[in-house]
């Protein structure tokens, strides 16, 4: 029963994701002759409609499905883990820790960073972020295990927006002593991009995302038992401190992944999650694997609007993802109700 | 009852903002007022760095008693007094320095009225085109008791910029990408000049036609599409920072190269600029203007 219903839904949700992969590249600011891209005989150095499809489009429509669906999946697993219905993968301190250590680069390293002998150049923000992640993820796990306990729900959830203070107030007394260029790049970084310029970075946090998608892979059965309660959960044979520790990894890893690639990208985390669960139910079984297409289409379609509605100027899609999404979101939620 | 409580606030309302701009409108012409004083400030403050270059340009230097935290050109200014900046003049300090005049720039509407209160004078400044940059020179000259200098330093500066515009007359001009910002090492967050402010003027007057010229705004953050499309001819980066190491340049002059379509790339026309005149809307911008139309133009001058 469940695995048809899975299978239905995933195939509707997978064509959402997998159509909007496709036709997003297609539209753009500039008008492109497809024909002309795809032909090999001009040479791709001289061929602009080639190098607008697979330099500037490919890359981004990738990253906002990369970026989309792992938001998404972050937000659905850190909803059940908190038991908390405006949980987002932010909530923890993980995007507060990236912006940190993206910030200390974009102020303090001023061109080129180099680790021993080699140079890791245009790697040094997405790394500062990455590092920054887990090291506030980290933190937050220090503060909320209890030895030979479960984790406190309301802990974890302190401790998390706690640190989240903390690091803006440290963010904010480092912009102070930034110059203007450094405070706007800064700004603009918070405001998340995914015009990456090539499929490097995508390939870089392939390890870290695919890591995160494994533990979700085993999460689901547990999830439902934990967004019941820790008690009910355990009763029913749920290893609940491991699935609290799988969830908490898994999410934190995910979303470091994804603010290390394009920056903290919000409102993805927390909508995409309940408007799947409006749609579908809240079997965690069909949620987390909906949620993750529909949080890739979401974010492309948000991207391209970004792209397109104010062209040749673009709107940062951090700010597209709020606009578009808060009322969609409003307006499933009424008409529900 | 409540309806007229509702237009009694709306009055307030109303009175609040017609308040507040005839504030702004009362310093405005406090400054413009000033401009036209002739009493010599004897102690200048300057919150703006390019105001402070142009006081130093006109032979004002050693009237100045305190500049801003960002200040690092004329040499001289390294020695004196820091009050802050933009977004944080510490007033406290600006008082202590007893100064009869301080420069600030148009948004520091605040500051204004704390140094009108204390019967400071103040001259307001704003970014705008090289007219305002001349403009401004003459307004610091004569608020200082040097208004013969000042006209000498603007005729030198017009006749810099009239010399380059000779110079290129006649010449193509290449579309021009002007790159006034771009994260170190990669090809993310680009920032273009765009088809207002001096940057684009000087442009101008250096024989580049602005690849970003009919977007008008100072500047524009272009996607790598965009790039693409508009294909400039010629792509400049001005750096406001010393020369790095040349293994630096090649490497960030090396970014480019997967957009290999543009014509800048492929024809071997990326160029990286260095120094802090580049960026500084002050008497330095005759030099700019020379060093963009140097390679844009490299066989006028030689």
């Amino acid at each position: 029963m469940i695995r048809t219903r899975l299978a239905a839904i995933l195939i509707g949700y997978g064509t959402l994701a997998v159509g909007a992969c496709l036709l997003a590249p297609l539209v753009g600011s500039t008008h492109i002759n497809l024909a002309r891209a795809f032909d090999r005989s001009i040479p791709f150095a001289d061929n602009v409609d080639a190098q607008i499809f697979f330099v500037a489009r490919m890359p981004r429509v990738l990253t906002a499905a990369v970026v989309g669906g792992t938001l998404a999946a972050a937000g659905v697993v850190m909803q059940a883990l908190l038991r908390n219905p405006l949980a987002t993968p932010f909530t923890l301190g993980v995007s507060a820790g990236a912006a940190l250590g993206a910030i200390l680069v974009i102020t303090f390293v001023q061109a080129d960073l180099k680790i021993g002998l080699y140079s890791i150049g245009g790697g040094a923000i997405p790394l500062a972020s990455l590092g920054g992640a887990l090291v506030a993820s980290l933190v937050v796990y220090a503060l909320a295990r209890r030895p030979g306990r479960t984790m406190s729900t309301t802990v974890l959830l302190l401790a998390g927006v706690t640190l989240n203070a903390f690091f803006s107030a440290l963010i904010l007394f480092v912009q102070y002593s930034a110059d203007f260029t450094q405070t706007y790049r800064t700004v603009r970084w918070l405001m998340g991009d995914l015009d990456v310029g090539s499929f490097t970075p995508i390939v870089a946090s392939l390890p870290l995302v695919l890591a995160a998608f494994g533990m979700f892979a085993v999460l689901p059965r547990s999830l439902n038992l934990l967004s019941v309660g820790n008690d009910i959960a355990a009763t029913r044979g749920v290893d609940v401190g491991r699935t609290q520790r799988l969830a908490f990894f898994s999410a934190s890893l995910a979303t470091s992944a994804a603010v290390s690639l394009a920056g903290p990208i919000g409102f993805v985390g927390i909508v995409v999650p309940h408007l799947v669960r409006l749609m579908v139910g809240v079997d965690h079984r069909v949620v987390l694997p909906a949620s993750v297409l529909f949080g890739a289409a979401f974010l492309i379609g948000c991207d391209v609007v970004a792209r397109m509605v104010l062209a040749p100027v673009e709107v940062p899609v951090g700010v597209v993802t709020a606009i578009l999404g808060g009322p969609f979101f409003l307006w499933l939620l009424v008409r529900k109700s | 009852m409540a309806a007229r409580a509702e237009k009694l606030k709306a009055i307030v309302c109303l009175l609040a903002l017609v308040g507040g701009a005839r504030a702004v409108t009362f310093a405005q012409s406090n400054a413009r007022a000033a401009a036209s004083q002739p009493v010599a400030a004897r102690r200048i403050v300057s919150l703006v760095p390019n105001v402070t270059e142009m006081l130093f340009a006109v032979g004002a230097g050693s009237q100045v008693v305190g500049v801003s935290s960002y200040e690092d050109f004329p040499p001289e200014t390294k020695s004196l007094p820091r009050v802050g900046a933009l977004l944080d003049p510490d007033v406290e300090r600006i008082f202590s320095l007893r100064p009869d005049l301080v420069i600030v720039y148009g948004s520091q509407t605040q500051l204004e009225g704390q140094l009108a209160r204390a019967g400071i004078r103040v001259y307001s400044y704003r970014h705008a085109g090289v007219d305002n940059i001349l403009q401004a020179i003459r307004d610091v000259g004569r608020l200082t008791g040097h208004a013969g200098d000042s006209d000498r330093v603007v005729r030198d500066l017009q006749s810099q910029l009239d010399d380059v515009r000779r110079r290129v007359r006649g010449r193509p001009r290449p579309r021009t990408m002007l790159v006034i910002g771009r994260d170190a090492a990669a090809l993310r967050g680009v920032y273009a000049s765009a088809g207002v402010g001096f940057l684009h003027e000087l442009l101008d007057a250096a024989g580049g036609d602005d690849a970003f010229g009919d977007i008008k705004r100072e500047a524009a953050q272009p996607s790598n599409e965009t790039v693409i499309a508009r294909a400039p001819q010629v792509i400049i980066e001005m750096h406001a920072t010393e020369q790095p190491a040349a293994d630096v340049v090649q490497r960030e002059r090396a970014v480019w190269n997967v957009l290999s379509s543009v014509p800048a790339v492929h024809n071997n026309r990326v160029y990286l600029l260095y120094g802090s005149y580049l960026m500084a809307a002050g008497p330095r911008v005759g030099r700019a203007a020379e060093a963009l139309a140097r390679v844009l133009h490299p066989e006028v001058f030689r």
